[in-house]
């Protein structure tokens, strides 16, 4: 009765350009120094637009957001695979997809407002909402891969998460079910080593997220999720494998939240300054920068280009944000089913008429 | 017309629906090659073939969320749960997602969906297999909640589901899957969500119910109308959400006694909703306390055990009694 090893595995990690910018040409993307130059300057703003977040959060100009510092490279490069015609189910914490999927920033800015007119995206983005729930909208993201395989469209669908996810039930039903029916997914996880105050060696005793796949009969593969052009090759080569029929792909994007969780957070409370400052060194947006000064494609003029370009999009979309009338209060009634039922329609008319009477001093 | 049980009438409007849009697939556990535990999906797969009667890996919340997907791009998935108490772990998808994916997105993406869940007692099952929870979803505001008390219903209603532009979660009760066969016309009809159904017209008190005990509260009904005592009317509620308060407030107002009957446990059921919604609209009407036949606060027993638990003909006659003698 011989023992024999029926599965054996490895998990590759892809890494093209060094902390230094310094790129392996041999696995250098195919990018033209044009996109190189939008995908710097998706980062430069989506970092100035989450500082700016930040700003009026503080102020109390928009409410709780999550942060995105650090984990530009990961969700940008990622999102910067898709076609057009690709879906992105995301989570919260991916404000450079906003971006490239063009959904007008100011409608984050009014969404993490308090305002859920924010979330009334423009015909045909193919964007879902933002899931607050963790781990739940990836079976989502298998629904509508499934319907695109379906209706022989040659679309696929990203979906985008934490390690925290990987803990959730959903996770692993949603792995099953992608690759039992062999659905156009591509699973992102920013493993970006805290879920709140949980690290990662709390959340999970595998020593990567990526090896998950093998036991879901799909391709798992680590890359450093600083590294924008590892990303963004990795991705691009898993939408070609869904493209053409051959199923999901779990992509694990090795990164780093050096912000708080939330505004409502204190990171202090649970980690400590040495391990921030590690991550610092290792900044995605000055990694990508280094690459381009080196390449002659960023010298001072244009990066203060870059930057102030960057502030005047983010300040038209404050302003833009700032300028919303304000919600009517029917906006609460408006889209719980196609057609209100008569206990809406009562509903919505006790809350007028007490406003009404509210009015008068009654 | 055709002859047919609550079984096959749910195939049937089923079937139409498939042939009728190719955007309905049927999916859940066992739906395919096999039909379904209670044959509900019989001759599907044959028919439409595995990519619109998709037999899924085991897990409920993962039909369901993948159901909302594929609801999103534009298909109306109809869901299968094989019993109603396997729904918890998709109750996630359904309350996080289901009901408020058209309002988180202000319109622009909806959940076309229709989950399916055989329901109720009185079939001597196992465990987990004789659970009345619908009070659980009627509360969640974005879900519609139908529940057919027989074959004519069953059809039209659930043509009406599938169709619907929200998600509806459909009871089954499987204590009547072949209870009664009744003509059902062949082709397809809708009946309207949202609407009750008199189905036995009195004057001296109004009987509320739904599912399998419609039939439980028309035979107390005539049996109090032979005995001669009461003359009782009846009303099928059908759709529990939304609810159709002025054809039982209408009732009420008219014979001034209400009863409820309900399979569900007493506490936080949807009996004490119509309760509270009689008294908003009749109380100046009611001669009684609106009455409630229903199950007790227990977790339901296995079969040896099981009649004591579930409303009856006779309690449901003693309860009208009581409340016309008030």
């Amino acid at each position: 009765m011989p023992v024999t090893n029926l599965v054996s595995f490895t998990i590759p990690r892809v890494e093209v350009m060094d902390p230094a910018g310094t790129v392996d040409a041999a696995l250098m993307p195919d990018l033209t120094p044009e996109q190189i130059r939008e995908l710097y300057a998706t980062m430069v703003t989506t970092r100035k637009l989450d500082d700016r977040m930040l700003k009026l959060q503080r102020q109390g100009r928009i409410g709780t957001f999550a942060r995105v510092l650090g984990q530009e490279a990961a969700h940008i490069g990622a999102t910067y695979a898709l076609a057009k015609e690709d879906w992105l189910v995301p989570a919260f914490r991916e404000t450079g997809s906003f971006l490239l999927r063009g959904i007008p920033p100011e409608k984050l800015l009014q969404y993490w407002g308090g305002d859920e007119r924010g979330h009334d995206f423009p015909a045909g983005s193919r964007m879902l909402p933002i899931s607050v729930p963790v781990g739940t909208h990836m079976l989502h993201a298998v629904g509508i891969g499934w319907a695109m395989k379906h209706n022989k469209e040659r679309a696929v669908v990203l979906t985008i998460f934490g390690d925290g996810a990987t803990s959730e039930g959903d996770f692993h039903e949603a792995m099953n079910f992608a690759a039992v029916f062999q659905a156009p997914v591509i699973f992102l996880c920013q493993n970006n080593q805290w879920a709140i105050s949980v690290p990662y060696e709390r959340q999970t005793a595998a020593a990567t997220v990526a090896q998950k796949a093998v036991a879901y009969g799909m391709p798992g593969i680590q890359v450093d999720g600083n590294d924008i052009f590892a990303v963004y090759r990795v991705t691009k080569e898993a939408v070609e494998r869904a493209r053409n029929g051959e199923g999901p792909t779990l992509i694990e994007a090795h990164t780093y939240r050096m912000s708080d969780h939330t505004t409502s957070d204190d990171a202090r409370r649970y980690r400590t300054a040495e391990e921030l400052a590690f991550w610092q060194e290792r900044d995605p947006l000055e990694r990508l920068a280094r690459y381009m000064r080196a390449a002659g494609m960023l010298d001072e003029t244009a990066e203060a280009a870059v930057a102030a370009e960057a502030e005047a999009k983010v300040a038209g979309w404050v302003e833009a944000f700032e300028a919303k009338p304000p919600s009517e209060p029917e906006e609460i009634f408006r889209h719980v089913f196609a057609e209100p039922t008569p206990a809406l329609v009562a509903q919505q008319e006790e809350l007028l008429s007490s406003l009404n009477a509210a009015d008068e001093g009654r | 017309m055709a002859n047919l049980n609550l079984v096959e009438a749910v195939r049937e409007a089923l079937r139409q629906e498939m042939e009728h849009d190719p955007k309905v697939i049927v999916l859940g556990e066992d739906v395919g090659r096999n039909g379904g535990v209670f044959r509900v999906t019989e001759g599907l797969f044959q028919q439409f073939g595995p990519d619109r009667v998709v037999d899924t890996p085991l897990a409920e919340s993962g039909i369901v969320g993948m159901a909302i997907g594929m609801a999103i791009a534009g298909y109306r998935p109809v869901a299968e749960i094989q019993f109603s108490g396997f729904v918890y772990p998709a109750y996630d998808q359904l309350v996080s997602h289901a009901s408020r994916m058209r309002n988180r997105s202000r319109g622009g993406y909806t959940v076309p969906m229709v989950v399916r869940m055989p329901y109720g007692g009185g079939i001597r099952a196992l465990e987990h297999h004789s659970e009345s929870m619908e009070a659980v979803f009627v509360h969640v505001p974005g879900l519609k909640v139908v529940i057919p008390s027989d074959p004519y219903d069953a059809k039209g209603l659930l043509t009406a589901a599938i169709r619907d532009p929200d998600p509806v979660i459909f009871c089954e009760p499987d204590r009547i899957y072949r209870a009664v066969r009744m003509e059902v016309p062949e082709e397809s009809y809708t009946l309207p969500l949202g609407e009750a159904k008199v189905v036995r017209e009195g004057f001296d008190l109004t009987l509320i119910s739904w599912g399998a005990h419609v039939r439980t509260a028309k035979q107390a009904a005539d049996h109090l109308a032979e005995e001669g005592v009461y003359d009782v009317e009846v009303i099928d509620v059908r759709t529990l959400s939304p609810f159709d308060i002025n054809t039982v407030a209408a009732s009420v107002v008219k014979t001034g006694r209400a009863v409820v009957v309900q399979e569900a446990p007493r506490t936080g059921g949807f009996a004490s909703e119509i309760a509270t919604q009689l008294m908003e609209r009749a109380i100046l009407q009611l001669e009684a306390p609106v009455g409630r036949v229903t199950g007790f606060d227990t977790i339901p027993p296995l079969g040896r055990l099981e009649d004591y638990y579930h409303p009856d003909v006779r309690g449901v006659m003693r309860q009208i009694r009581a409340t016309m003698e008030f």
